[in-house]
């Protein structure tokens, strides 16, 4: 039975697009066949993320009104076979998106696949609302500090109101995924600790994801941190994740940077 | 030039128009009947008050005599005759009702309000809300208090006609007693409130005293002025 999830967050620059990359990535090396759609329509990244934007001819615009098959707009992953992308138009704007045309690409592909990850856009307007119209599940992805937190608590209103899921009244399954964390300075105060934010949004966590150069670097070569340097934290921590979404009780831990002794010797540069 | 005002003809219109009225057959003996009208109107008084009312004498034989004793009683009994149908026009004389001919009859709509037929079910005074409410949600209920069981978001809204529970952390705004009820008053488990209103008395975040911030709290009116305090 293949699993709708929405990567949402509100905020814009949290780290949707690198989750959805990282996690489907991990999924897919797990063994699951893995879709990943991007709905930001005119502000397309999820391609450059798996560096597919070479090979994208149709887009999921082109399905939703007809001009292209499902199997034309499908981009297979180079280096893993059962993990694909559904890119998003770059000419077009969200309007070109319809409700029907949407709910009957999500019904396809769950014949097709055992995850539907959607990717959706920052805000809560026509994309954002598409892509988590049809899920089951919700991956919200949040930042440490107050105005992403916020804008987490109003995607779960809307999660627990403007999905099928919702209407039908049934309850869409929440996940919270931290990102960007940085152990050190959230223990000097600086920024929300963990308890903080997952009082505030009384949501369970998914997984907590390090701050890391690695992130920066995995996605300027065109791919998911979790296929590009898997031993990095930032990568250990999304396939904790993924383990946790397919059901496994994996023990919350926030990886750490792995330091030579050189490393740890000069880790310290005087300024 | 000299205009000279033409006297212009006031056309008069005339238009038919039918109403209903009820229709009384008295019957012999008349003060029989009369007595039966009378406790019509005990039980409902004011049964025929404005109701255009039209005699039917032509199952009787009635002097002229008897004609005026009867529309005198009605009188008495403030019933109003319109019209008189079923007799020879001699019998009638000018002070009396005139003689109506050609009327149909009809059923007689009761236009009085039926007994209500259910008591209407007493609206809830209460609205419980078992999860969090969310950033940019509004929760208007303004026939009573509302109860949160868990928090209220930054951004969120909870406006009620009587007082707001929150057994979790208040984090959004809370607008109490919107309908003019001052006795209104905010409970909440903790307060971290963008902005607590009663009865259009409000204050911010930044009025709300810091060393009250992260503790069970009320908040509710005295006079024109707000005050929150802790619980406990």
């Amino acid at each position: 039975m293949a699993k709708v999830l929405v990567v949402t967050s509100g905020k814009g620059g949290v780290g949707k697009t690198t989750s959805t990359a990282a996690l489907g990535a991990a999924l897919a090396q797990n063994g699951e066949s893995v879709v990943v759609i991007d709905f930001d329509v005119g502000l397309r990244n999820l391609d450059l993320v798996m560096g597919a934007e070479r090979r994208v001819v149709f887009d999921l615009i082109n399905v939703v009104q007809g001009v292209a098959k499902l199997q034309q707009a499908l981009i297979r992953d180079k280096r893993l076979e059962n993990l694909w992308l559904l890119p998003a138009s770059q000419t077009r704007d969200k309007d070109a998106l319809t409700d029907e045309g949407v709910g009957r690409i999500i019904a396809e592909l769950r014949t097709k696949f055992d995850w539907v990850l959607c990717d959706s856009p920052a805000g809560i307007e026509r994309g954002a609302m598409l892509a988590m119209r049809y899920a089951d599940e919700a991956v919200i992805v949040t930042n440490p500090e107050v105005s992403s937190v916020r804008d987490s608590d109003r995607i779960i209103g809307m999660l627990d109101s403007k999905t099928v899921k919702a209407e039908q009244g049934e309850r869409v399954e929440k996940h919270i995924l931290i990102t960007r964390y940085d152990p050190a300075r959230a223990a000097r105060g600086e920024m929300l600790s963990i308890d903080d934010i997952l009082e505030i949004l009384a949501t369970p966590l998914l997984g907590i994801i390090p701050e890391s150069q690695d992130v920066l670097r995995a996605s300027n070569v065109g791919s998911p941190v979790t296929l590009n340097n898997v031993d990095s934290a930032p990568a250990r921590a999304y396939f904790d994740a993924a383990r946790r979404l397919m059901g496994e009780t994996v023990n919350m831990i926030v990886p750490t940077e792995r330091r030579g002794l050189m490393n740890r010797l000069l880790g310290r540069r005087a300024a | 030039m000299h205009a000279t005002a033409e006297a212009t003809r006031q056309l008069v219109r005339m238009r038919g128009r039918s109403y209903v009225a009820f229709v009384f057959t008295p019957e012999i003996p008349i003060v029989g009947w009369l007595a039966e009208i009378d406790s019509t109107l005990a039980r409902s008084p004011g049964f025929f008050v404005g109701k255009p009312v039209v005699l039917d004498l032509s199952a009787l034989d009635l002097s002229r005599a008897a004609i005026t004793h009867l529309v005198g009683n009605l009188e008495e009994r403030n019933i109003r005759v319109l019209g008189i149908e079923g007799v020879e026009p001699e019998k009638l004389t000018t002070s009396m009702p005139p003689l109506l001919t050609g009327g149909r009859s009809c059923v007689i709509t009761r236009t009085e309000p039926a007994e209500k037929a259910a008591e209407a079910k007493p609206k809830p005074n209460s609205l419980l809300l078992e999860s969090p409410v969310r950033s940019g949600q509004s929760i208007v209920f303004t026939d009573g208090d509302v109860t949160v069981l868990g928090s209220v978001g930054s951004g969120a809204e909870i406006v009620a006609g009587g007082s707001i529970h929150v057994y979790g952390t208040l984090r959004g705004r809370a607008m109490a007693g919107v309908n003019g009820n001052s006795s209104a008053r905010i409970y909440c488990q903790k307060i971290e409130a963008e902005l607590l209103a009663i009865d259009g008395y409000y204050q911010t975040a930044e009025d709300i005293d810091a060393s009250l911030r992260n503790r069970p709290a009320q908040a509710w009116l005295q006079g024109a002025t707000m005050k929150i305090t802790p619980l406990n």
